[in-house]
């Protein structure tokens, strides 16, 4: 019989039953013959290969992440319950040692899925990794976590939720935002002020093959968790680098991801996007399997492989190499970047108008973040979104200092209710979820 | 009349059932050496003074394929493996003369690469060459089109006695399986032939026209004739012998839990409103994971006379049995002299069972009565932690749509059906442990029998259709048509079940009274761009594991004057 190196766990949700619209690229068939080939391989018979059926996630885990607008049950549908309650099904199986590693097959996405949720953008309602992340966090104590987004697109959600957050290092791999949804992700994003460097982003040019992006991992990727020393690390594992990928525009294949995986050496990935349903996601998914499982992934090819047709030019790599080499540049000088950046601030503010792709909805934040050097520091959001409710939202981080902590209570008692359709609080530090409203 | 012959590991069960309930029943020690002589020594003592003509059928259940595998005495065979790109088809592996050939299908049933004629009758001549007689063909995706065996198997077939094709085989995905079963009914085709051929020749001989049926681990029979062509769907047939003689007499309306405790095993499955649970997978035997369709049944090693060990200061019971109890000869104290101590039951020598149970006490400690207790209730207590750990499993059995996953029922069987050799008295021991009703199932220690007697013939079909490709098919069943692009769901479904009844029927069902059930139908949008292109469906139909219609009398008459 035939056995996994690395004990890996699974959950494979391909929710045949849900989709955004019956065209929309996030539908039934999406995952059906990733299904098929994982079937069809044998794959689930190995011996140490174990498929979990997902717990849902609760309220309460919703809530740890996001301010949902007007409420949870506005942007969760029974299939978000699902696919972040596989993420969180996996995440639990890795840390109570059911087995080494873990994927979470599932779908629909989060990773455009922000603090504050006001609807869809990207496909996505809520963030299925930031809420598993902050789960263990809750439940396993654990501590420094790194995001690796490997997904096409800028994981631009899963930013903004780590944005002032120095004990998770988010780094996404990305087309450049000048030619790829959500137009972010840039060289300078490098995060909040009490956390600049730990979100990295590396934005790479059209064409990029797996040459290049394995040149990423290995060059920027791996020497930064080296020093991270994060004790867990994820993969948000998007899919549409792919060459065959209808919405976007990389050269990346079936043998790439795995290798790409056997680097990373994740100790969870999480799907993301991909929609090249029939020529990639089959391949892929059983690459990404079997190179977390440690077995051979050699005989593994699209039927369409060609290496001659998808080999990038000398110019794209010039680009990739001079781009690698200002994210390392910008990481060993993170500390003297925050210090120009914070100067003698003691609050920051951030004005944003953030659009909702999938549901067309125009939204106004103000954030307002605490200069700290204890902590992330305390946050205030005051978001609007045009035509609909207007909220604000505080938060204060898990390790939140004793001034953060009171700035924050502060904020969210003295805040009036009159003023906003609800006002919400994320304490961290108790794991106290707490919202008032003016009585309708 | 009907004859349900069970082959176990020390007795053969033979029953003869009738209108007016249970005829007869002989129990004959099974002679592993020599099954033949055993099953026509069975079905010639259960005949003895009956009309050959009133016997309708006699359904066998043997150990014959299954000891030959497990022992590993089955002859070399030839595997032609197509694989294209995916795992290393050297993973594999059946044996020496398995050879990998050019060819690739997807998953949606296009070919990716031709196969290679040339390579493949190299491949055959070589084969020839080592006298290989029976030949396997498989390729990956030949369920969903199997044009690549199809023309590897035309190319070959007259060079060989008997060449197996993988998608025949079976209609599921899974090619490493799809391998392994055609691997096995490849090799287990000779033996299986000449056993039920000499059974029937010999009965034929004696005056005994007997149409023979041969059960099948999921709990159905099918026809001697049709069994040649899949002789490995005969293997593993025991523990659903027992299932389906339990089915009799479980509630229609709640599910119920089934423990066959023989000597040395307690089989377990599984009864939803009477119908038993099917693995979603296939059998496993020895290293083989197959694509056999078979009843979710778990065997642990607890049974009456498994031996009883005390190993630092703990009870461990099985997993080994060492012989009989002590009480009736027998080398090491058992649960059964446990159960002769305390007085629950009664058999054998009573001084042999107290020796055998005063070794235990002296090891723990203790006196006789509480070391027997201790052993009797270890023994049922294990039973039902394993039972309780299988629910637990089928419930924790992943789903893929938002509505099973929500929806999803669990199991939670309120009724425990006991059967086998010491039933009445684990019956005792269950009850005092489990908050579940017990009930042990009339006439307990020939129920597997009655259960291959009464079992009604089953088999399943898959079915795929693609309104872009414009094609039907369901190659298990050689059934492939173009289709409009206005195929449907409805239309998939209709024509899946015409093509189980047609196979039902070839295969021993009654047509007049077929309980056919779709299992699995979806049809999914194929999107390409921002257009509908066509459907995508997939239909699984079968004929639902029970009984025979018209065994109600039967059955009542068997309770009427039974163990209570």
């Amino acid at each position: 019989m035939l056995r996994a190196k690395h004990k890996t766990g699974l959950v494979f949700f391909p929710a045949f039953d849900w989709a955004i619209s019956p065209t929309h690229p996030e539908r039934e068939e999406r995952l059906l013959y990733t299904q098929d080939q994982v079937f069809e391989e044998g794959i689930l018979d190995v011996e140490g290969i174990i498929e979990y059926k997902p717990d849902l996630v609760t309220k309460k885990d919703v809530q740890r992440v996001h301010f949902c607008v007007p409420d949870l049950w506005a942007v969760m549908t029974e299939s978000h319950f699902i696919s972040a309650g596989g993420a969180k099904t996996i995440a639990m199986a890795v840390m109570d040692k059911q087995v080494e590693r873990g994927f979470a097959l599932v779908r629909p996405p989060g990773h455009h899925a922000n603090r504050v949720v006001h609807g869809a953008r990207g496909f996505c309602n809520v963030n299925i990794e930031a809420i598993m992340v902050e789960f263990i966090r809750q439940a396993y104590g654990v501590n420094r976590v790194a995001i690796v987004d490997t997904d096409c697109h800028h994981g631009d959600g899963t930013q903004d939720i780590y944005w002032h957050d120095p004990d998770t290092l988010f780094i996404s791999i990305h087309q450049d935002g000048r030619t790829l949804y959500p137009g972010s992700g840039f060289l300078s994003e490098l995060g909040g002020p009490n956390a600049v460097g730990s979100t990295i982003n590396i934005p790479l040019p059209p064409n990029t093959s797996g040459e290049g992006i394995l040149h990423a991992i290995r060059e920027v990727v791996l020497p930064l968790l080296k020093e991270f020393q994060p004790e867990i690390v994820i993969n948000s594992a998007g899919q549409d680098n792919h060459y065959s990928d209808p919405i976007t525009n990389m050269n990346f294949s079936a043998q790439g991801y795995a290798e790409l995986t056997t680097l990373l050496k994740p100790d969870i990935a999480v799907l993301e996007g991909g929609y090249a349903i029939e020529g990639a996601l089959p391949y892929v998914n059983a690459g990404i399997i079997l190179a977390m499982a440690g077995m051979d992934y050699s005989h593994l090819r699209e039927p369409d492989f060609d290496p001659v047709k998808i080999r990038q030019s000398p110019e794209v790599s010039r680009w990739v190499h001079k781009t690698c080499d200002k994210v390392l540049e910008n990481w060993h000088q993170r500390r003297h970047l925050a210090e120009m950046y914070r100067g003698d601030y003691q609050f920051m503010n951030r004005d944003r108008n953030i659009y909702y792709d999938t549901d067309n909805i125009h939204e106004h934040q103000q954030e307002t973040i605490r200069v700290c050097d204890s902590c992330g520091g305390a946050l205030k959001i005051d978001s609007a979104a045009r035509g609909m409710k207007h909220i604000l939202a505080v938060h204060i981080p898990r390790k939140a200092c004793e001034t953060c902590r009171k700035q924050g209570y502060q904020w969210y008692d003295s805040a009036d209710t009159t003023q906003y359709d609800k006002i919400y609080l994320q304490d961290r530090t108790g794991d106290v979820i707490k919202e008032k409203a003016e009585p309708s | 009349m009907i004859i349900g012959l069970d082959v176990g590991g020390t007795h053969t069960d033979v029953v003869l059932l009738g209108q007016e309930g249970l005829v007869r029943q002989i129990k004959v020690p099974t002679n592993p050496s020599d099954l033949f002589a055993t099953v026509l020594t069975g079905l010639e003592k259960i005949t003895e003074g009956i009309d050959p003509a009133r016997i309708s059928r006699a359904v066998l259940s043997t150990t014959l394929a299954t000891n030959r595998i497990v022992q590993g005495r089955i002859p070399e065979v030839g595997m032609i493996v197509s694989a294209g790109p995916g795992m290393d088809p050297e993973l594999f592996r059946t044996g020496p003369h398995y050879h990998t050939v050019a060819g690739a299908i997807d998953h949606r049933g296009r070919e990716i690469t031709p196969i290679d004629e040339d390579q493949v009758i190299k491949v055959a001549e070589d084969l020839k060459k080592n006298g290989i007689r029976y030949v396997g063909v498989v390729s990956k995706f030949s369920v969903r089109n199997p044009a690549h065996e199809v023309a590897i198997g035309d190319l070959i077939v007259d060079r060989f006695e008997k060449v197996f094709l993988g998608h025949r085989i079976a209609g599921g995905l899974n090619f490493p399986r799809r391998i392994a079963t055609t691997y096995l009914n490849a090799s287990v085709y000779p033996i299986h032939k000449d056993f039920f051929e000499a059974v029937v020749n010999s009965l034929a001989k004696k005056g005994l026209n007997v149409p023979i049926r041969i059960l099948k681990p999921d709990g159905g029979n099918m026809r001697f004739d049709a069994s040649i062509d899949h002789p490995a769907q005969t293997i593993l047939s025991g523990p659903a012998a027992s299932v389906m003689g339990s089915v009799a007499f479980a509630p229609r309306d709640e599910e119920c839990l089934v423990l066959d405790i023989g000597g040395t095993t307690t089989d377990m499955a599984v009864l939803v409103n009477g119908v038993p649970l099917l693995d979603p997978m296939g059998i496993s035997i020895g290293e083989h994971q197959t694509l056999i369709r078979s009843l979710d049944t778990v065997s642990i090693g607890v049974g009456g006379d498994s031996a009883v060990r005390v190993v630092n200061g703990k009870i461990h019971i099985g997993p080994d049995r060492l012989g009989m109890a002590m009480a009736y000869g027998g080398p090491v104290p058992t649960p059964t002299d446990a159960i002769f101590l305390l007085g629950i039951g009664e058999g054998g020598d009573p001084e042999k069972a107290r020796e055998g149970i005063q070794t235990v006490a002296d090891a723990l400690g203790t006196d006789l009565q509480d070391a027997a207790n201790r052993v009797f209730e270890q023994a049922c207590r294990t039973i039902l932690d394993e039972a309780e750990s299988m629910i637990g499993r089928i419930n924790a059995k992943p789903v893929y749509t938002v509505h099973e996953l929500w929806e999803g029922h669990r199991l939670q069987p309120r009724q425990i059906l006991v059967l086998g050799g010491p039933a009445p008295w684990f019956a005792k021991g269950l009850e005092r442990l489990s908050e579940s009703r017990i009930t042990v199932v009339p006439r307990w220690e020939v129920a597997n029998a009655i259960g291959a007697g009464l079992a009604r013939t089953t088999c399943e079909v898959t079915f795929f259709a693609d309104t872009e490709r414009q094609i039907a098919t369901a190659p298990e069943e050689r059934f492939s048509t173009v289709i409009p692009s206005t195929y449907t769901k409805e239309d998939a479904i209709k024509a899946t079940l015409d093509l189980l009844r047609r196979k039902a029927i070839a295969r021993g069902a009654n047509p007049e009274h077929l309980e056919l059930e779709v299992i699995e139908a979806m049809s999914f949008n194929m999107v390409r761009g921002f257009t509908t292109t066509g459907r995508n469906i997939r239909v699984t139909a079968q004929v639902k594991p029970g009984l025979i219609h018209g065994y109600d009398p039967i059955a009542e008459k068997i309770m009427d004057n039974s163990f209570t």
